[in-house]
């Protein structure tokens, strides 16, 4: 008894040391494979998930959620009351243009799994990812002093444009250097077809 | 288990009377039941394949590209990434030289960047320029093994580029811009 005892306390320990909560994907999202072994940072950071056509944004850190939803609000003319910032600050990506933003948060974290989001609108006019991006980058040069980071998680099935898209964003922005996220793939990093 | 050892101190002839000894076992039955109840919460929801982060620099898009240096054909290598997971590559300008179809994987792209950028080395002295051309019908995975084989194959000095139509017609003549099913 007292080892399978020190056995489960072992595995434990070792469990909560490692964990790190799932993040899951408004869409699912099948990452490419590459041997590329630099781990993603875990602040500092953000992250354009792109799958079906769609745009997702989300930024690690409460506090930097919170300050780029008010930047945000200020540009768009909408307010946020504090209850509203709390509920953000728990989604890690979404995807919903500004004018379906509210609705989108008033909503539990089930219903949000089960809301079909459209995507961020990437286009120049409304230029909401743009917005959602610079904003991000301008909260965690406020509180953080520091540059953020931004990455592209891209479905391996998507097709080019899209993300060239998304690139064409970022590099308006001057952001020339970013992150592909990738997964450690098996037998030397090339997908076999 | 819950047992209570009471063993400890029976009848002594003629001895002094002990105190009974106290069993210094516990019931571990509940801990070790939370223990693992604890376990299977994590496995469930940790991720242990944390994903990787490929950089990636792209060249300035600056309209005032006054530092703008020319490479020589010789020693520029442009890979067009088509449909159909397939991939063209050739060595200098369009047109001049045939194009030649690749696939992604160790024995295609990555055998032939490690075999030009050597033969290149060789001639020029100098090594060699990738310029990566993905086309409109290209998949975002194969965009991510391109630059995956050029890291592996060590190569310093690339540039992702947006492709231009004779380039398309090239992938068109050879029947790699096809629509994806």
């Amino acid at each position: 008894m007292t080892a399978m005892c020190d056995v489960a306390f072992l595995l434990l320990t070792f469990f909560i040391m490692t964990a790190k909560v799932k993040t899951e994907d408004p869409v699912p999202i099948d990452i490419p494979k590459s041997s590329i072994q630099q781990p993603v940072p875990e602040s500092d950071f953000a992250t354009v998930s792109v799958g079906d056509q769609k745009a997702f944004f989300g930024v690690e850190g409460v506090d930097i959620r919170k300050e780029t939803l008010n930047q945000m609000g200020s540009i768009y003319h909408m307010t946020f009351t504090p209850e509203e910032q709390t509920r953000f600050s728990s989604i890690n990506s979404f995807g919903v243009p500004m004018n379906q933003l509210k609705q989108f948060i008033a909503l539990s974290a089930d219903q949000q799994k089960k809301y079909a989001q459209p995507g961020i609108p990437r286009d120049s006019v409304s230029a909401e990812l743009t917005n959602w991006i610079r904003q991000a980058r301008i909260a965690t040069k406020a509180l953080h002093n520091k540059e953020l980071r931004l990455a592209i998680k891209g479905d391996s099935k998507e097709e080019y444009p899209v993300i060239k898209d998304v690139i064409g964003i970022l590099q308006k922005q001057k952001v020339n250097k970013f992150s592909l996220i990738t997964d450690l793939g098996s037998a030397g990093g090339a997908p076999k077809k | 288990m819950a047992e209570l050892d009471t063993s400890g101190g029976g009848k002594h002839k003629g001895g002094k009377v002990r105190s009974k000894k106290q069993s210094t076992r516990v019931d571990l039955t509940a801990m070790v039941d939370l223990a693992f109840l604890l376990i299977t919460f994590f496995i469930m929801t940790t991720t242990l394949a944390k994903p990787k982060a490929m950089d990636l620099a792209m060249p300035d898009k600056d309209e005032k590209t006054k530092d703008q240096m020319d490479i020589a054909a010789s020693r520029s290598m442009t890979i067009l990434l088509g449909s159909d997971d397939k991939l063209e590559w050739y060595i200098g300008e369009p047109g001049k030289s045939a194009p030649t179809i690749d696939n992604f994987g160790p024995t295609g792209l990555r055998k032939t960047l490690i075999e030009k950028s050597k033969e290149v080395q060789q001639k020029t002295g100098k090594y060699m320029f990738v310029v990566i051309k993905p086309s409109d019908k290209s998949k975002y995975k194969n965009m991510v093994s391109t630059l995956d084989e050029i890291n592996i194959a060590n190569i310093q000095s690339y540039g992702i580029v947006d492709i231009s139509a004779p380039e398309i017609e090239l992938l068109k003549k050879d029947g790699l811009y096809n629509d994806n099913k």
